[in-house]
């Protein structure tokens, strides 16, 4: 079970957060504690996602957090980064479910549904009666989604989904799948655009398989999805979904969360190696955390994610002035996820055989980061979408 | 039932507290301080009560400024007003006390005519133990302390309070009555992210601990029969313990001691 969690806090970051900021962390710190170290490793190893803990996070206010209204929270962007901090600290796969269901199954609904279709969905996924999924990607189209092979079609007042998704987190517990799809002959014959629908995941012709034989994100389900011919209502239409940008806007939600729970992760990597630095001795009967080559990656460690505490502090600054951009997001993406893989990496050596256990994290969180560095835009594709912008050519 | 709650923020329990240069207190630099853990279970009763029965749950606390967060939080777990007798720095109430403490406490309290004081059992840092039962007398209402459970029961409370080695009372008494609280026979709550947001609507009354005494001169320290003369850290000792009896007996005695006395588990 490793060591129990003391608070990281090398600048004096929590003097920049205000008293809700802290009881919001201080709530979500133990909830985590409480409830999900106890049993993430036994999730795990066996591969399973602990639903059990979804009614009290419900709750608390976990879903849809930073949303206002229809039994969400309505807390800032800040709050809810400081949640995502905490979750993942715990786990980034127990975190990813929460991403899934917040900003993009609850956000798009939120952002793009009709009132009709907001009131009908997002107090029970607020409160964990009913959980979503996100169809983006597809077997042959993850790095560039808009290249996505499916189709919707209207017929009368229905539309008719055919296609494949894959790698959709929560795709095997949903109730509802945000599905994404281009719309043919829309807006007009010959044209297609993309658009996000509501597919209650119970409707004749869909599918979800789990994807088995991961070695990451273990406590979160992942799931091929199929549709075939399935039928919705064409009032479950996104209304207000048009264009490659709806879903991007929603991952740009979830990636800045991401760049949160990446710092969580790496905090509990970093104190179990600096707790564990302090006990362990080799070598005339010193803590090895007195070596010169220990130091170096505690400091290492520690820099990083101040520096990276900071990055996201004042991107959710940013997005709480409305200010906040994608280019922004990225980089906070990109740097925090990739800081924190190292900083596994790093942490794990410290920690020297007893590092590859199960009986400290880190060696889950390595692994469950080396999907958050892929999914929600690779750390090469975040480095493409900031040079494309700060050289003004698009290198995709 | 009109409940009130005394509740003192505290150096978190886990934190890494080193003695202050006069070895007087402990250094509150870096400091992270928390809800005093007998209070918060005292919070809790108040919040099962009021959900119960019915009526208004009102937290009274003693404390600098940084009290405030101390207070937010029983306010988001579900108090509807607070009183926050202020003191203007970290020196002043240090002044009183425990005496001095439950008199400025009387004074803020007095007029809200409570149906039901509660208090923790002591405070973390202190552990005094007497300012709830102080505060009983001065009030002039009865009270009983150690208290794990309280029901209510025709006009007035049945609590069960704790007595050493396993045994218990169960006591009937009248109200308006103060009780001082024992940690552990409930879960606390969490404050949930709506209640964290509601908080800053409710009522926070700042007394400032200076304006109270000057409004009452009896309430001005006077010399204290307590003082604090030194504060140092217990020394580290290695000691060996066999725990005898059956394997099951010494299982049993080891997970207590894991438990309460090393609280590892
Ligand atoms: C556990 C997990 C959960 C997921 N959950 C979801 C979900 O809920 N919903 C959803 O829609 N998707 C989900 N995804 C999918 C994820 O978003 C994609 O895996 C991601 O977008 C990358 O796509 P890909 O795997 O097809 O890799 P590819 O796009 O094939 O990329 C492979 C490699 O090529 C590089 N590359 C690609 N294009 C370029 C280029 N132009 N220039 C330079 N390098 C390039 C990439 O950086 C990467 O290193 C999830 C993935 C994982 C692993």
């Amino acid at each position: 079970m490793g060591f129990k969690f003391q608070n990281v806090d090398f600048l004096k970051f929590d003097t920049l957060l205000n008293e809700d900021e802290r009881l919001v962390r201080d709530t979500a710190r133990a909830f985590v504690e409480d409830n999900l170290v106890p049993i993430i490793e036994d999730c795990f190893r066996e591969g399973r996602f602990p639903r059990e803990l979804v009614p009290q996070m419900g709750e608390l206010g976990f879903f849809g957090a930073n949303l206002h209204g229809y039994g969400c929270a309505g807390m800032s962007n800040v709050e809810y980064g400081l949640v995502m901090q905490e979750l993942e600290r715990g786990d980034s796969g127990f975190r990813s479910f929460v991403s899934v269901q917040s900003a993009l199954v609850m956000y798009p609904i939120y952002t793009f549904g009709s009132e009709e279709q907001k009131q009908k969905w997002l107090p029970d996924l607020a409160s964990g009666r009913k959980l979503g999924c996100f169809g983006l990607t597809e077997p042959g189209f993850g790095s560039n989604p808009g290249g996505m092979t499916t189709r919707a079609r209207k017929v009368g007042d229905e539309y008719i989904l055919n296609g494949e998704k894959m790698w959709i987190t929560s795709g095997n517990i949903a109730d509802v799948a945000i599905i994404w799809a281009k719309v043919v002959d829309d807006p007009e014959p010959g044209k297609e655009t993309v658009r996000g629908f509501l597919v209650e995941t119970d409707r004749p012709g869909f599918r979800a398989d789990e994807v088995h034989g991961k070695w990451s994100l273990r406590a979160s389900v992942t799931s091929g999805l199929s549709l075939q011919d399935v039928h919705i209502p064409a009032s479950n239409l996104l209304p207000g979904s048009g264009g490659l940008k709806s879903p991007l806007m929603c991952l740009n939600q979830a990636r800045y969360g991401i760049s949160w729970g990446a710092i969580g992760a790496a905090m509990s990597c970093y104190d179990t190696a600096l707790q564990y630095a302090k006990t362990r001795k080799q070598f005339r009967n010193e803590p090895i955390a007195s070596h010169q080559l220990i130091q170096e990656k505690l400091v290492w460690m520690i820099s990083e994610i101040s520096k990276a505490q900071l990055l996201s502090l004042h991107a959710g600054r940013l997005k709480d002035a409305g200010t906040l951009t994608h280019e922004i997001i990225s980089l906070a993406k990109r740097n925090n996820v990739w800081m924190a893989l190292e900083c596994a990496r790093m942490a794990r050596q410290v920690l020297g055989a007893n590092g590859i256990t199960e009986d400290y994290p880190i060696m889950r969180h390595m692994m469950n980061l080396e999907s958050v560095i892929t999914y929600e835009g690779t750390h090469d594709i975040h480095a493409l979408i900031i040079g494309g912008h700060i050289t003004g050519s698009p290198a995709f | 039932m009109k409940i009130i709650v005394a509740i003192k923020q505290v150096p978190e329990r886990d934190a890494r507290i080193r003695i202050d240069s006069g070895n007087k207190w402990i250094d509150l630099e870096d400091v992270e301080f928390s809800m005093n853990e007998s209070d918060a279970y005292a919070l809790e009763e108040a919040l099962q009560l009021k959900e119960a029965h019915g009526g208004e749950v009102i937290v009274v606390s003693a404390g600098p400024e940084r009290a405030g967060k101390t207070i937010r939080e029983a306010l988001a777990k579900g108090a509807d007003r607070a009183i926050h007798l202020q003191s203007s720095d970290e020196t002043e109430l240090a002044a009183y006390d425990a005496l001095g403490v439950a008199r400025l406490l009387a004074a803020s309290i007095q007029d809200e005519k409570a149906d039901l004081v509660l208090t923790g059992l002591q405070s973390d840092d202190l552990g005094l133990g007497q300012t709830g039962v102080i505060l009983a007398e001065l009030l002039g209402l009865p009270h009983a302390s150690l208290i794990l459970k309280i029901e209510v029961a025709g006009n007035g409370l049945k609590v069960l309070r704790e007595l050493e080695d396993g045994w218990f009372q169960h006591i009937e008494l009248a109200t308006p009555a103060v009780l001082t609280i024992q940690s552990g026979n409930t879960k606390l709550r969490y404050a949930t992210l709506m209640g964290i947001k509601k908080a800053k609507t409710k009522e926070v009354r700042v007394i400032a601990v200076a304006d109270l005494v000057a409004s009452d001169p009896s309430l001005k320290p006077t010399a204290p029969s307590v003082v604090l003369d030194q504060v140092k850290l217990p020394h580290k000792q290695r000691s060996t313990q066999l725990l005898g009896g059956s394997p099951a007996e010494a299982a049993a005695a080891l997970v207590e001691k894991l438990q309460f006395e090393v609280r590892v588990i």
